[in-house]
């Protein structure tokens, strides 16, 4: 019970403070600054391997040059990669990829059947591949196993975006975007992890993902 | 209350969880780790342009397949406030269907080709780290049935990350 009590008081306090950042930069007002605060999802067809498929998820935006060095994945989150590969696409997840990170290691575990779906997790515990966590300033550390690559570290914000102009426009100040943008990410790092994994392990024709984070309990 | 009796339920689960894992083998105490979701996202930008700020919380704790129901009519009354003048857009999707699909926040990926946001013939197949998809999603929320409507509103003239990407994994450009 203090358990859940202390996580609705925390809620409850950083619930009041509001935010607009994209794509999905701090769009969780009670995980703001926290480690589980997602700002990006990509999912594409590796570049190098036509059959494989990648996951990127990015944490922790807006991280300048010098509080990258000492940004670190929180030791408590999971990131859960969801996959709904039904024909009907009933929009829950039938496989799950899920990444921990702990002792300077990122393992990942998947794509396998959750253990339990929807907002409540359980680590499936499954093969894994895993890999040291990328340090700030090093050449990425790449783990290979099962089939599957994995890079966990800092890395350029891919997202780029006239945030400030958007803003502008929905507050009525500007009716237009500028004729030259200003990219409000340029020069920001985030928190990366990136999974490539053969397709046929994901299913076929088309898939719904998205991605949680998750604290462990 | 949902909520809270969730938590229960899985704290009991838990707690049945760790008493069977000490009938085996595995001398693990965290065999079983459970967890609660804190944060999702799909599509990029759609909680920030169509969830209001005192509704992101639920949001991020809505599992998509009960997104619809929950969020279908919030998405279409914003997308009418943003856009009092939207009739139907580039996929040609009335107000209605386009925030009904928008509402459930998933991200469509093809597994048999091109994986791309927008590439001018492939919709809403992926998401690939050079797809400017804010622009995209302007254009079908501003740019009327052929995009051509409020041009000021349908590109940030933003095109392009500020580091190339790299062809070879992790792909993603080293941080500043």
């Amino acid at each position: 019970m203090k358990k859940i009590v202390i996580s609705f008081m925390i809620v409850a306090c950083v619930s009041s403070v509001a935010y607009l950042i994209a794509a999905d930069h701090i769009d969780a007002p009670a995980v703001t600054g926290t480690g589980s605060d997602i700002t990006d999802f990509y999912a594409f067809q590796s570049p190098a391997n036509n059959s494989n498929m990648v996951f990127v998820v990015n944490v922790q935006g807006l991280l300048a040059p010098s509080a990258t060095a000492s940004a670190s994945f929180d030791e408590e989150v999971m990131i859960e990669i969801n996959i709904d590969n039904s024909a009907t696409k009933d929009n829950l997840e039938d496989l799950v990829i899920q990444a921990t990170f702990k002792n300077g290691k990122v393992r990942v575990y998947g794509p396998i059947a959750p253990i339990q779906k929807g907002v409540a997790s359980t680590l499936v515990n499954s093969a894994y591949a895993e890999a040291a966590i990328t340090a700030y300033g090093s050449a990425p550390t790449i783990g290979e196993s099962n089939g599957m690559k994995v890079f966990a570290g800092p890395r350029d914000d891919p997202f780029f975006f006239d945030l400030t102009a958007y803003q502008a426009v929905l507050a009525g100040t500007a009716t237009k975007f500028k004729d030259v943008g200003v990219d409000t990410f340029a020069g920001t790092n985030v928190m990366s992890l990136v999974v490539e994994v053969p397709k046929s392990t994901l299913g076929s024709g088309t898939i719904n993902t998205w991605v949680t984070s998750n604290r462990e309990m | 209350m949902k909520k809270i009796s969730k938590i229960i339920t899985l704290g009991l689960l838990s707690v049945a969880a760790v008493s069977m894992s000490g009938c085996d083998k595995n001398d693990d105490p965290k065999a079983m780790v459970t967890y609660e979701q804190e944060d999702q996202m799909a599509r990029p930008g759609i909680s920030t342009v169509f969830v209001s700020s005192d509704m992101k919380d639920n949001f991020n704790t809505t599992t998509p397949s009960a997104m619809g129901a929950a969020y279908a009519t919030k998405f279409k009354d914003r997308l009418l406030a943003l856009n009092p003048d939207y009739t139907t857009n580039l996929l040609t999707l009335d107000a209605a269907t386009f925030s009904g699909v928008l509402a459930t926040d998933v991200l469509s990926v093809s597994l048999d080709g091109a994986t791309t946001f927008y590439d001018g013939t492939n919709v809403l197949t992926g998401r690939k780290l050079s797809d400017d998809v804010i622009t995209v999603e302007l254009i079908l929320i501003f740019g009327g049935p052929d995009a051509s409507e409020k041009p000021g509103l349908t590109d940030d003239n933003v095109d392009a990350n500020d580091k190339d990407f790299s062809n070879a994994f992790p792909y993603l450009a080293t941080p500043w």
